[in-house]
């Protein structure tokens, strides 16, 4: 049932744009990201910029808001393991190597293996989709992605029918990860989704932004995007996927499980213990704009959550 | 005094209190406060209001230890300054950050600790600073005004749990602070041990 949900959506037949059109707005964003990249790091100019994806498509679940300035996606965000400024991402991960890079997919699967960068790079169809980004902390952005769908990574290695859960875990090493240094968290950070969850189709494993391979301090070489719930879920630089029976206990939810619960969908009418999140401000806004259930995705995936109490699971 | 006769200090000292803001003011217009302008000045201001605080209670302490009395005669400008901070901190969550929603800030007032402290020291400060002049000494008497600027000892333990309530994860910058403010009124606490000790053994022996 979890695969079907994503053969239905799996249709290629987005509403293909005219490939100059297409083109058009691809130069245009790997103009602005340039430009942004040159202003933030002039000394780079000549050095390696990242890698641009060629052949993206479009997404349909891409919103048409407007998109934040690449130096708010690429400068102000919260990866602790850089550190915890919101600029401490940017300013600590320029030397951050992200190859040799394989993820480790183990678990109740019945073909358990490695998901090397490369391969899933050159092997599946990347696509451009560009999704509301709803942080804990009442701030929020619109960021371009670039990705495969998840479902469609996993399907891969087979998991099978005791599968309930999927654990993600970043990557810990800290000569590259400075921020885990400092136990700030219990470093390795984890995530989890149920495993509908997992195969929705809009959750997205993303391996760029603004057209180009992602940049470290947003979680190179690969990071999961799930927008209708808190950023913090989206979890960063993955190297382990596992399968599970057991509903895995993210890092915040050992850090504040009063606080931070398993489910984390964005939700105004909860609260979080020590701010409301009726309200969010949109990054480069100056008033609050309202909170949506499920950061406006609730007509995708509200049904998800059928029948539960989200105020008990939130 | 004679000091400060040769050479006008005080105006120097009241100019760099005044830099945090001029520079807040600065960045605003020539956006250089990052991508949240917003939360940079709301943290700033709250940042100087409670550097602002502790620097006024290291004071004294800076006399008695070292010898420094100079440092009394901009004890009441950094004081004020605090307060001035303080409200700037205030002024920007109310007016800028929640834009005056009312609803949303009495909320946070009566149901996140957090506010509720920062607020209860804010309000608190008021009465400090309006008795700030000397003539309002001189109206309230020296012990009475002494009395009520201790005030200030409950006003910055609540400002440092504030930020420790506030932050996520990283208590590492609220820590800094807790244990300067630690250290300070350890220092008073010292001072005013000799005679409570020398009361306590005398009562046991007698008992």
């Amino acid at each position: 049932m979890l695969i079907r949900n994503s053969i239905a959506s799996d249709p290629k037949s987005f509403e293909i744009t005219s490939k100059s059109t297409y083109l058009n707005r691809r130069s245009f964003l790997q103009g602005g990201a340039a430009l942004a990249g040159a202003a933030l790091f002039p000394w780079s100019v000549s050095a390696a910029m990242p890698k641009k994806f060629k052949n993206l498509i479009k997404s349909p679940f891409s919103t048409d808001e407007p998109v934040n300035k690449y130096d708010e996606v690429t400068g102000y965000n919260n990866f602790y393991e850089f550190g915890t400024g919101k600029t401490d991402p940017m300013d600590n991960s320029a030397t951050f190597e992200s190859r040799p890079w394989s993820v480790t997919v183990d678990g109740l699967c019945d073909k358990p293996g490695q998901l090397d960068i490369e391969d899933l790079l050159s092997k599946f169809q990347q696509e451009e989709r560009i999704y509301r980004l709803r942080c804990v902390e009442a701030w929020s952005m619109v960021v371009p992605w670039v990705g495969v769908q998840l479902s469609s990574i996993l399907e891969k290695f087979e998991p099978n029918s005791k599968a309930k859960y999927v654990e993600f875990t970043t990557l810990v090493d800290k000569k590259r990860f400075p921020g885990q240094n400092y136990p700030i968290v219990p470093w390795p950070y984890t995530e989890g989704l149920r495993m509908d969850e997992a195969m929705h189709p809009l959750t997205l494993m993303a391996t760029g932004v603004f057209g180009e391979e992602l940049p470290p301090q947003n979680g190179a070489p690969l990071r999961l995007v799930v927008p209708w719930k808190y950023g913090f879920k989206s979890i960063k630089s993955i190297v382990r996927i596992r399968f599970t029976d057991q509903q895995p206990t993210s890092t915040w939810m050992q850090q504040a499980p009063n606080e931070y619960g398993f489910y984390a969908n964005v939700n105004p009418a909860v609260d979080h213990p020590r701010w409301s999140q009726a309200k969010e401000r949109r990054i480069g806004q100056f008033f609050r704009q309202p909170t949506l259930p499920f950061n406006g995705y609730a007509d995708e995936v509200a049904s998800l959550y059928k029948g539960m109490d989200l105020k008990a699971n939130f | 005094m004679a000091r400060q006769k040769k050479f006008p200090i005080k105006p120097f000292v009241f100019l760099a209190c005044l830099g945090p803001a001029l520079w807040l003011v600065y960045g605003t217009l020539n956006g250089l406060l990052g991508a949240n302008p917003i939360e940079t000045i709301l943290r700033d201001l709250g940042d100087w209001a409670l550097r602002f605080l502790l620097l006024g209670l290291a004071i004294s302490p800076a006399r008695r230890v070292f010898g420094w009395a100079w440092g009394m005669r901009y004890r009441r400008m950094i004081g004020l300054f605090a307060f001035f901070y303080a409200f700037l901190h205030l002024s920007i969550y109310v007016g800028v950050d929640h834009f005056f929603d009312w609803n949303t800030i009495w909320k946070d007032i009566v149901k996140r600790p957090y506010i509720t402290i920062g607020m209860g020291a804010l309000l608190t400060l008021i009465p400090l600073a309006v008795t700030s002049p000397k003539i309002m000494v001189r109206k309230l008497g020296g012990a009475r005004w002494k009395k009520l600027h201790k005030l200030v000892y409950p006003i910055a333990i609540a400002a440092v749990v504030h930020f420790f309530l506030l932050v996520k994860a990283d208590v590492r910058e609220p820590l800094i602070y807790a244990v300067i403010l630690g250290i300070l009124l350890a220092e008073r606490a010292y001072r005013a041990l000799p005679q409570a000790m020398l009361r306590g053994s005398g009562s046991s022996s007698s008992g």
